[in-house]
């Protein structure tokens, strides 16, 4: 990775004003703003409803050491989680095909010096700032309903932070590959999907055994395991095993969408 | 000729066996996610409601909550478009076609919709989990209801705005709540003071008489209340919906 970086002569000012592009298109007015907020508010309805509503009915869950925790508890982290993953798609599934595809920024950027992996990173950042903003939001508030402890909260925060630049990574990939807005809808249907079924509403400990499986390959399973882990406490070497999970999603994605967007863009 | 309502619904049609599958997911799919991943994911740590286990519980709540979303989804981006991009609803109305043509054939078209969505789903239902009561036959005319009560005022909004960014608002700040928070997934009863908001939405009431319907439980008000909120907001919709058309066809 490294070693890409100081090859390609990767520039911090160019990758910032990429970023800072992002900023600029804020101030076009509030529906941006408003798509914004709305995309927070999701995960959060979600986890009144599921979380404390539904969780009203379940009382307690037992994790993998014993321990029992009120179900409200265990579904906060995966809204984290997921808000985290759907704050950073926003940008680099959606957004960053509509610059790509139709408004033909990208086009626009790359007829200045900044090269297209600056493009990637440029573009991944702002998503990060989209997504740290969520996750950071969302964390006060499960510990204002004291869903989480403060301390363990700080360490889970850092986490989210992989999860959205692993999905951004991941997303850019993807928006490189459809071939209309047709396709989104593919996109949302495949979010909705790990949504639902990544250990994030129940145990998978419970599925049937090619059930839990299939699950443990997704990647927002690692994501909500590790979130879920830290903000918990419930530390064990397994957590390790599920950043790496994301880590590789993460430079497998710039990686390769740094290459797309160079064939797609530059030639 | 065929009459001009019948026209109009013919039309919708036409559109429909040409785009059918952009709204499979929604109609079919989502439903089914659903119930697979909170009604028996989650059903496994949920004690029986109402002598009833979790996911036969929420069935009648996902049947209502899927009709309800495919008729926000359908009333407002195609609505808009009639008007705006292909401006269809013009070339219509340039015919024998009147605007109270144009109202029943898109209605007509959109409960056509919801009952193929709604038979699928009891389908589904019926081999997977089992049906309970012989009211259950009264689910497709339930349906109908809750798609003119949602559909019609929805389709009024979409002709009155001027931007489809309303609707990215209408999707997440009517949408999603009212689904979250209706009595689908846990009784309404545990929202404390904040049940009137579920009051005021038409699902709440849809959701109360389905269940009604395929479990054989009572409704939490009088039937003919629920039944009677549905045709308030169906009527006051399709009344708004007449002003909105008549206004946009006059431009």
């Amino acid at each position: 990775m490294v070693t890409l970086l100081v090859a390609r002569q990767v520039s911090a000012s160019r990758v910032g004003a990429v970023m800072n592009r992002n900023l600029g298109a804020l101030r076009s007015g509030a529906s941006y703003w408003l798509v914004l907020l709305a995309g927070f508010f999701e995960p959060l309805l979600y986890l009144l409803s599921i979380g404390v509503g539904v969780g009203a009915l379940v009382k307690n869950i037992q994790m993998d050491d014993g321990a029992l925790v009120p179900y409200a508890v265990f579904v906060a982290p995966a809204m984290l989680a997921a808000s985290a993953m759907n704050g950073a798609l926003a940008e680099t599934a959606f957004n960053f095909f509509y610059k790509m595809k139709y408004s033909k920024t990208f086009d626009a950027i790359l007829a200045t010096p900044v090269q297209p992996i600056e493009v990637a990173f440029g573009e991944l950042a702002w998503a990060m700032v989209r997504s740290a903003l969520y996750t950071a939001i969302f964390l006060v508030i499960t510990v204002m309903f004291g869903l989480a402890d403060p301390w363990w909260a700080l360490a889970a925060f850092p986490a989210t932070l992989l999860v959205g630049m692993a999905f951004g990574a991941v997303g850019m990939v993807v928006s490189t590959l459809m071939r209309g807005w047709q396709d989104l809808d593919l996109i949302t249907v495949g979010q909705f999907s790990l949504f639902l079924f990544s250990g994030t509403f129940a145990p998978v400990g419970g599925y049937p055994a090619a059930v839990e499986a299939l699950v443990a390959a997704l990647p927002l399973y690692h994501a909500v395991e590790l979130v879920r882990g830290l903000a918990l406490g419930l530390v064990s070497w397994g957590l390790l095993g599920h950043a790496l999970y994301l880590l590789v999603m993460m430079v497998a994605g710039l990686w390769i969408a740094s290459r797309r967007i160079q064939r797609l863009l530059c030639s | 000729m065929a009459h001009p309502t019948i026209a109009v619904f013919e039309r919708n049609m036409v559109v429909y066996k040409r785009l059918w599958r952009t709204s499979v997911f929604a109609s079919f799919a989502l439903p089914l996610l659903f119930l697979v991943s909170i009604g028996l994911g989650v059903g496994r740590y949920v004690g029986d409601i109402q002598g009833f286990s979790y996911v036969e519980w929420i069935v009648p709540g996902v049947l209502a909550s899927t009709a309800f979303q495919m008729m926000i989804g359908e009333s407002t981006y195609s609505v808009m478009a009639a008007f705006k991009d292909y401006r269809s609803a013009h070339a219509a109305f340039a015919t024998r076609v009147s605007i109270g043509d144009l109202l029943r054939g898109w209605f007509l078209y959109l409960v056509v919709r919801v009952e193929i969505a709604v038979l699928v789903f009891l389908v589904v239902v019926a081999v997977g989990v089992g049906l309970s009561s012989p009211w259950v036959v009264m689910t497709p005319v339930l349906a109908a209801l809750l798609a003119l009560a949602t559909a019609a005022p929805v389709t009024a909004f979409a002709a009155k705005v001027d931007h489809d960014s309303y609707f990215e608002l209408l999707f997440r700040f009517v949408m999603i709540p009212a689904t979250l928070f209706s009595g689908v997934f846990f009784p309404v009863e545990q929202l404390g003071w904040l049940r009137v908001a579920a009051y005021v939405s038409p699902l709440w009431h849809a959701v109360e008489l389905c269940r009604a319907a395929m479990l054989g439980l009572p409704t939490s008000w009088p039937w003919l209340v629920h039944v009677g909120v549905l045709v308030a907001y169906g009527s006051a919709g399709w009344w708004w919906a007449s002003l909105t058309f008549r206004r946009r066809l006059q431009d």
